[in-house]
C-alpha cells in the first residue's frame, strides 16, 4: 500500500507545539496590548488549527481533491464573516445592533 | 453489493475505498464548519456590540478549568491519532489502548464541563428568570477566594454604572456560551459512542494496516472537535482578562 504512515515522533511534536501555543495564549491575554489582544488570540488559534489539519488529520498527506475541499470550507467561511461583517462595520452607529429594552421584564 | 473480505465492490481497491471514505468524511466537516462558523458570527456581532456585558461574563468563567480542559482534549487528540498510527502498522492491542485513553480523556472533559456548568447555575448565570450577574458576588459560596470575590464585585459594579441593561445583555453572552459549549458538548458524546463502536471492533481485531478505514474516519470528526474547542477556549474564556 503506498498510503503515508505519519510518525509517532511527528505526532509527538505536534502535540508539543500544541501545548505550547496554548500556554501562550493564556499567558498573552493577561497582557494588556488593546485591540491586538483579538488578534493575537485567533492567529495563535489558527496556526493551532492548521497543525491539527496538517497532521493529525493528515491533510498534508491527502490527496489532492481532499485538500481543495478542504479549502473550499475556508474559502466558503471567509465568505460567510467578512461580508456580514463588512455590512456590520459600513452601517451607522445608531442602526447597529439597539440593545432591546427589555430591562422591564427583568427581576431588579 | 458484492464483497471481498472488506473490499466493496464499487471500488478498486482498499486505499481507494479509503480515500473515499475520507472525502466523505471530510465534505461532512465542511457542513459542520459552516455550521458552527454561523456561530462565531453571531458571537462576534453581539460581543461587538455588548463589549461590556460579554467581557464580565467571560471573566466569570474558571481559567484554570477551561485551559486544563484545553489540555485533555488536545492529549485526547494524540491518543487518537496515536491508535490511527497503531492500526496503520498492526499493532492490534494498542490500538485498542489508545481508542480507550481517548474515551477516558473526552469523558474528563465533559466531566470538567458538567462542573462548570453547576457552577453557573449555582451562581445564577443561567439566562431566564433568576438570571442575575450581582447575586454571586453578593452571596459568597463555601470555598470561594473572597478576595478574588471582591474584585468581580467591583468589576459588576462598574459595569452596571456603563451599561444599566447589563443583566440582559449578559443573558445574550451566557446564551451564546451555553449554545457553543453546549453544542460541542453533544458533538463530543456523539464522538463517544463512535469510540465506544471503534473499541469494540478493536477488541474483535478487526483494524488491520490494509484495513483501518472506520479509526482514520472517525479520527478526523474527533480532531474536528478539537479544532472547534481550539478557537472556543481563547474566544469564550480569554477575551477580557487583560483589563
Amino acid at each position: 500500500m503506498s498510503e503515508h504512515i505519519v510518525s509517532p515522533k511527528i505526532y509527538l511534536v505536534i502535540f508539543a507545539s500544541l501545548m505550547l501555543g496554548t500556554g501562550i495564549t493564556v499567558w498573552a491575554a493577561f497582557r494588556d496590548v488593546g485591540k491586538f489582544n483579538i488578534v493575537i488570540a485567533l492567529v495563535i488559534a489558527t496556526i493551532k488549527a492548521t497543525l491539527v489539519v496538517l497532521f493529525f488529520m493528515h491533510a498534508r498527506y491527502s490527496p489532492r481533491r481532499t485538500q481543495m475541499v478542504i479549502v473550499c470550507s475556508v474559502f466558503w467561511l471567509a465568505i460567510m464573516l467578512a461580508l456580514t461583517l463588512t455590512d456590520y462595520d459600513t452601517r451607522p452607529r445608531d442602526s447597529r445592533l439597539a440593545p432591546p429594552a427589555i430591562s422591564h421584564l427583568l427581576r431588579a | 453489493m458484492h464483497r471481498t473480505g472488506e473490499l466493496y465492490g464499487q471500488f478498486e481497491t482498499l486505499e481507494q475505498q479509503k480515500e473515499t471514505a475520507a472525502l466523505g468524511m471530510w465534505v461532512f466537516l465542511v457542513t459542520e464548519v459552516l455550521f458552527f462558523g454561523g456561530m462565531f458570527l453571531t458571537y462576534t456581532i453581539n460581543r461587538r456590540a455588548f463589549s461590556t456585558a460579554f467581557g464580565i461574563g467571560s471573566n466569570t468563567l474558571d481559567i484554570k478549568l477551561g485551559a486544563g480542559n484545553t489540555v485533555v482534549l488536545i492529549m485526547s487528540s494524540l491518543t487518537m491519532a496515536m491508535a490511527v498510527w497503531s492500526a496503520q502498522v498492526g499493532k492490534k492491542k494498542l490500538v485498542s489502548i489508545f481508542l480507550i485513553a481517548t474515551l477516558g480523556l473526552g469523558t474528563v472533559f465533559l466531566g470538567v464541563k458538567a462542573v462548570e456548568y453547576k457552577q453557573k447555575f449555582d451562581h445564577h448565570l443561567v439566562p431566564g428568570r433568576s438570571f442575575d450577574m450581582k447575586y454571586h458576588p453578593a452571596h459568597p459560596m463555601p470555598g470561594d477566594d473572597l478576595e478574588e470575590l471582591d474584585k468581580e464585585k467591583q468589576e459588576v459594579d462598574k459595569a452596571f454604572a456603563v451599561d444599566p441593561d447589563i443583566n440582559a445583555h449578559g443573558q445574550l453572552y451566557f446564551s451564546l456560551y451555553f449554545g457553543m459549549t453546549g453544542l460541542h458538548a453533544l458533538h463530543m458524546i456523539i464522538g463517544a459512542g463512535l469510540l465506544l463502536w471503534l473499541i469494540k471492533a478493536s477488541f474483535a481485531g478487526r483494524f488491520t494496516p490494509q484495513y483501518n478505514t472506520p479509526v482514520e474516519v472517525v479520527g478526523l470528526y474527533w480532531h474536528f472537535v478539537d479544532i472547534v474547542w481550539i478557537y472556543l477556549f481563547p474566544l469564550l474564556y480569554l477575551i477580557d482578562r487583560h483589563r
